[in-house]
C-alpha cells in the first residue's frame, strides 16, 4: 500500500506538478475545443493557446501572491 | 517540418536532464565507489532500454490524432510548469536550480551512509542512488524522445537529438570531474519551457479536429509568441514589490506557501 502510494505520488507529481489548476485549465479548454469543432464547426484553433496563456499568468499570481502578502 | 529544430528542441530538453542524472552519478563514484555507481547506472539503462523496446513500437500504433491529444495535453502541462518555475526563479520568487548545491548535499548523504553489501553488489548505497537518478532523469529523456518523435514520425531524429545530449553532457562531465554548475540551467528550461508549451498547444489543438491557420508553419508564430508572452509575464512580475534577484529565492521573512526546491 504504501509504496502503490508513492508510485501514484511519484506520477502526479511527473504529470501534474506543482499547480493542477493548470493541468485542469489544459484539459478542460481541449474539451471545448473539440465541442467546438465537432458540435458547432467552430475551428476554435485560437482557443487551446488564450487558455494555457492565462493559466500561466493565473499559476504566477497564485503563488507570487502568496508570497507578497 | 525539418529534423533541425526537433533535433535542436530534444538536444536542450534532454541535455538538462542528463546533466541533473550527471550530478547524482559524480557524487555517488567520487564519494562512494565507481564500480557499484556503474552497476546501478547500467541495470536503469535496461530499465529503460525495455521501457522504450515496448511503449515505443506500442506508440506507433495509436491513431496520430489520438496520440496528438494526448501527447499535446502533456506537453502544454509540463510546459507550463516549466515555464512557471522559470519565471518564477528568474524573478527571484523562487531559489535557483543549484547543481553545486545539489552534488555538495549528495556527497554529504554518501559520506554519512553506512557501507554494505548486497545481491553481487559492493556498495548497495551507491547503486541505489545511482540507478535511481539515472532512471528518474532517463524516463524524463525517453518521455521527450518517443513523444517529440513519434508525433513528428521521424524518431530517429529525436534519438540523434538525445544521444547527442546525453553524450556531450557526460563528455563535459568525465572532462571537469566535477558538476556542471555554469550552465545556464534557467534559461535552458526557459527554452524548454517555450518549446514544450507550443508543440504542446499545436499538437494538442491538431488531436482535437482544428486545423491551424498555415499548417505546421503555424509553430513559427507560436512559439515566438509563447516566448513573447513568457518574457512579458517576467518583466510584469520584476516590477512586483516582492521580486527580487533572479535564482534570490523567497525572502526569510515571507511566509512558505511556494515549496522552494532548490
Amino acid at each position: 500500500m504504501k509504496r502503490l502510494r508513492a508510485i501514484g505520488a511519484f506520477w502526479y507529481d511527473f504529470v501534474v506538478g506543482d499547480d493542477w489548476r493548470v493541468a485542469a485549465v489544459v484539459v478542460v479548454a481541449l474539451a471545448a475545443t473539440a465541442v467546438l469543432f465537432r458540435a458547432a464547426g467552430v475551428n476554435a484553433w485560437w482557443l487551446l493557446p488564450a487558455c494555457v496563456f492565462a493559466a500561466l499568468g493565473w499559476s504566477l499570481r497564485r503563488a507570487t501572491g502568496k508570497l507578497d502578502r | 517540418m525539418t529534423a533541425l529544430p526537433l533535433i535542436l528542441t530534444v538536444f536542450v530538453a534532454c541535455a538538462v536532464e542528463a546533466t541533473e542524472a550527471l550530478t547524482i552519478v559524480l557524487a555517488s563514484g567520487l564519494t562512494r565507489e565507481w564500480r557499484s555507481t556503474f552497476q546501478g547506472m547500467a541495470v536503469a539503462l535496461v530499465v529503460l532500454a525495455v521501457v522504450v523496446a515496448a511503449v515505443g513500437p506500442a506508440l506507433t500504433l495509436v491513431p496520430l490524432a489520438s496520440l496528438r491529444l494526448v501527447v499535446g495535453a502533456l506537453l502544454a502541462i509540463f510546459g507550463v510548469q516549466w515555464l512557471r518555475k522559470a519565471i518564477l526563479r528568474a524573478t527571484g520568487y523562487k531559489s535557483l536550480h543549484d547543481e553545486a548545491g545539489a552534488y555538495q548535499r549528495e556527497v554529504a548523504a554518501a559520506k554519512a551512509a553506512a557501507v554494505t553489501s548486497r545481491r553481487g553488489v559492493g556498495d548497495w548505497y551507491a547503486f541505489t542512488l545511482s540507478f535511481k537518478g539515472v532512471l528518474l532523469e532517463g524516463l524524463e529523456v525517453v518521455f521527450i524522445v518517443i513523444t517529440f518523435g513519434d508525433n513528428q514520425r521521424d524518431l530517429g531524429a529525436a534519438v540523434i537529438g538525445a544521444a547527442a545530449a546525453v553524450l556531450v553532457v557526460a563528455a563535459v562531465g568525465i572532462a571537469v570531474r566535477a558538476p556542471l554548475a555554469k550552465l545556464p540551467e534557467n534559461a535552458m528550461k526557459f527554452a524548454v519551457g517555450i518549446m514544450l508549451t507550443s508543440f504542446g498547444v499545436f499538437w494538442g489543438a491538431e488531436g482535437t479536429g482544428v486545423s491551424w491557420p498555415g499548417n505546421d508553419l503555424a509553430l513559427l508564430v507560436l512559439v515566438p509568441v509563447v516566448a513573447v508572452v513568457s518574457l512579458g509575464y517576467t518583466m510584469l512580475l520584476r516590477q512586483r514589490p516582492g521580486a527580487g534577484a533572479p535564482g534570490a529565492g523567497p525572502a526569510v521573512a515571507r511566509p512558505s506557501g511556494e515549496v522552494v526546491s532548490p
